[in-house]
């Protein structure tokens, strides 16, 4: 049944090469920890994709019943918690999640630093994955306001003035990222806005530019 | 030799046994991280509404032949909202005989509000949206969208005063 639906889909469109293209390939022996149980570290970056499609799949989810509204957002994050079914599973995949998720975009950047796997040709690689780095760094400094508790508000507090301390350019920054004199409604809506639509946009187009690039160089050779 | 073992072994492939066994831990392992998502996203549809208690609304000698608005309000949890004071609810009252019936302005139609002797329709419910009437008692008039008379709220007299309760759907209808 399964396979009757798929040969009907690929005698018209002729998909099996487009995938086969995308998952059948060798991985190096040097990379592969059936061969060489140290080659477990090359599986981080692999790791960290997977949280963030947990990331991506259990906020999507929490938005069902989030309000990003100074007056309802800890209501609403209050009753998806402990009024829903499985909302504690569901928070406590985003929350731990994000952590998770940082960790493991660490141990990768690591792992290709101290395998030198950021040299030429790979170079704008690394300044993908850089920029892929802050970009989660955002989306986690976003996402903590959204609780609207007493950690998120202050933790946004002390980011903020923390970025109005960059010369020159500080207070436009704090002020671009508060929305407002205080951190208030405009900066939790602008704070949703961008945990939800700008960064995730930005992150996957980078994470497709940053797998593009790996597919077309290659992983880099054994040590 | 390698031919002779594949002659004696029937059924199933190397191959074909790792793709199962591949596709049903990763489909176990899947199920896990969706099944909760899942169920967070359905719950609306597995949980008990709220249980309507009978509001006053009123002296009953108040209500005569002809429908009468009241507006009263019902406390209801809105999942973290609810309603300082409750929310509006409307009724059309009217006595027939020694019954009250009480008319939820709810249209049968496609759920817009009634009015009694609305849009120029004399001794008619009307619902502006799409043009549905009802007769005085609620019955839906022939020929206009709705399908079915208006519900009805439960009710109670006690002491003189009238009690109004849950929705009730009544059959029949024209």
């Amino acid at each position: 049944m399964l396979k009757t639906a798929y040969e009907w889909l690929d005698r018209r469109l002729d998909i099996t090469p487009m995938w086969r293209d995308i998952a059948d390939h060798e991985v190096p022996e040097h990379v592969n920890p059936a061969h060489h149980f140290s080659a477990f570290i090359y599986c981080f970056g692999g790791l960290t994709f997977f949280i963030v499609v947990i990331q991506i799949l259990s906020g999507m989810f929490l938005t069902m019943y989030y309000v990003p509204d100074i007056e309802n957002a800890w209501k609403s994050v209050d009753y998806l918690q402990n009024e829903i079914a499985f909302g504690h599973i569901v928070r406590g995949m985003h929350h731990w999640g994000a952590s998770v998720s940082i960790v493991m975009l660490f141990l990768h950047t690591l792992r290709v630093f101290f395998t030198g796997s950021y040299k030429h040709p790979r170079e704008f690689n690394w300044v993908i994955g850089m920029l892929l780095f802050f970009t989660m760094l955002g989306l986690g400094f976003t996402g903590y306001l959204l609780p609207w508790d007493n950690k998120a508000y202050f933790a946004t507090k002390v980011g903020i003035e923390i970025a109005a301390s960059v010369p020159v350019v500080g207070s436009f920054i704090a002020t671009f990222l508060q929305g407002g004199e205080i951190v208030g409604a405009q900066t939790l809506a602008r704070f949703f806005a961008l945990h939800v639509f700008f960064l995730p946009a930005a992150l996957l187009g980078l994470m497709g530019a940053h797998f593009f690039l790996i597919r077309k160089q290659g992983i880099s050779g054994p040590l | 030799m390698s031919e002779k073992e594949n002659q004696r072994k029937p059924g199933m492939s190397r191959r074909r046994f790792l793709t199962y066994t591949i596709a049903s831990t990763g489909g176990f392992l899947a199920s896990g991280v969706l099944f909760p998502m899942i169920r967070f996203a359905v719950d609306p549809l597995l949980q008990k509404g709220t249980d309507t208690k009978f509001v006053d609304v009123g002296p009953v000698d108040e209500f005569g032949e002809s429908p009468k608005k009241v507006e009263f309000r019902i406390h209801r949890k809105d999942g973290w909202y609810q309603k300082e004071g409750g929310e509006k609810a409307t009724a059309w009252v009217l006595k027939e005989g020694s019954k009250i019936l009480a008319l939820s302005p709810i249209c049968k139609h496609l759920g817009c509000t009634v009015k009694w002797e609305g849009g120029g329709f004399q001794d008619q419910f009307y619902c502006p949206c799409h043009g549905g009437l009802y007769t005085k008692d609620g019955v839906n008039v022939p020929g206009t969208p709705p399908n079915a008379p208006l519900d009805t709220y439960a009710y109670k007299v006690e002491g003189g005063r009238l009690l109004l309760g849950p929705l009730e759907t009544r059959g029949g209808g024209a």
